[in-house]
């Protein structure tokens, strides 16, 4: 399954909601793309909603890495939202699990933008 | 050792798929766990990647060898590409803090994680890279692979 990505808006934050895989090729080049864009909008404010990802491999670790520090560089925050268990673990083993701002909760998440 | 199957592949975005999938297909048959088979898919994948993006550059006229064997204790799976050679000096280590937030450099760090055995071979001709599971248990059969 490729990755499939939408967007939507709530309280002025972008959520992309992602689901299938982040792995190198097609998933983490339109993951790339939709962050990339979206920052050129100005929407820096941004959720990326991993819930429905089943899959990552490194190359896919170093997409969220690179959607992080991105918008971290344009003065946005990027936060992670519903890690499945194997992504959880990857990002545990990665010691980027405490480097990403995670959150279970969308509303709480929304809510904790600056 | 017998050898379960061997395959000869084209250094592609597509081999690196195809070599998730065998694996997983032969760690299911070969009865390991589904957490140990996710383990062993990820490891082959990323031994894939690096064989076609870092040893064989893409380079049509190279090609990636993949080859799955049981011996009595282990799961032996055995990449090999045609590239010049990784600097096994040169890979810094990804849980530095200076690395963290780098895009790139946890291939061979996740194999480690999930294999029992990383050997890394590299040579002027290649790099070897042999992948070691080991067999817990009586659940897991002695089944032979098909191509």
């Amino acid at each position: 399954m490729s990755m499939k990505l939408s967007t939507r808006q709530v309280d002025g934050v972008t959520i992309v909601d992602c689901s299938g895989r982040i792995t190198l090729g097609e998933g983490s080049v339109t993951l790339r793309d939709t962050v990339r864009d979206l920052l050129s909008k100005g929407n820096k404010k941004i959720i990326l909603n991993l819930g429905e990802v089943n899959y990552i491999d490194s190359s896919g670790i170093g997409e969220l890495v690179s959607a992080f520090t991105t918008t971290k560089n344009q003065g946005g925050e990027l936060k992670l939202l519903h890690l499945t268990k194997k992504v959880h673990d990857l990002l545990q083993i990665t010691k980027l699990y405490t480097v990403f701002d995670v959150k279970d909760d969308e509303a709480a998440a929304v809510k904790g933008f600056k | 050792m017998e050898q379960l199957v061997s395959y000869t592949l084209d250094s592609t975005l597509e081999t690196v798929d195809h070599a998730e999938e065998k694996a997983t297909r032969i760690a299911t048959e070969l009865g390991f766990g589904e957490d140990e088979v996710l383990q062993i898919s990820m490891a082959v994948r990323e031994g894939a990647v690096n064989a076609v993006l870092h040893g064989n550059q893409y380079a049509p006229n190279k090609k990636v060898t993949l080859a799955f064997e049981r011996t009595a204790e282990d799961l032996v799976i055995t990449i090999r590409d045609q590239g010049k050679g990784i600097d096994l000096s040169g890979i810094p280590n990804p849980l530095a803090p200076e690395n963290l937030l780098k895009t790139s450099g946890r291939g061979i760090f996740l194999m480690r994680s999930f294999m029992d055995v990383v050997e890394i071979r590299p040579s002027q001709t290649g790099t070897e890279v042999k992948l070691i599971k080991h067999v817990h248990g009586s659940s897991v059969g002695h089944k032979e692979g098909s191509q």
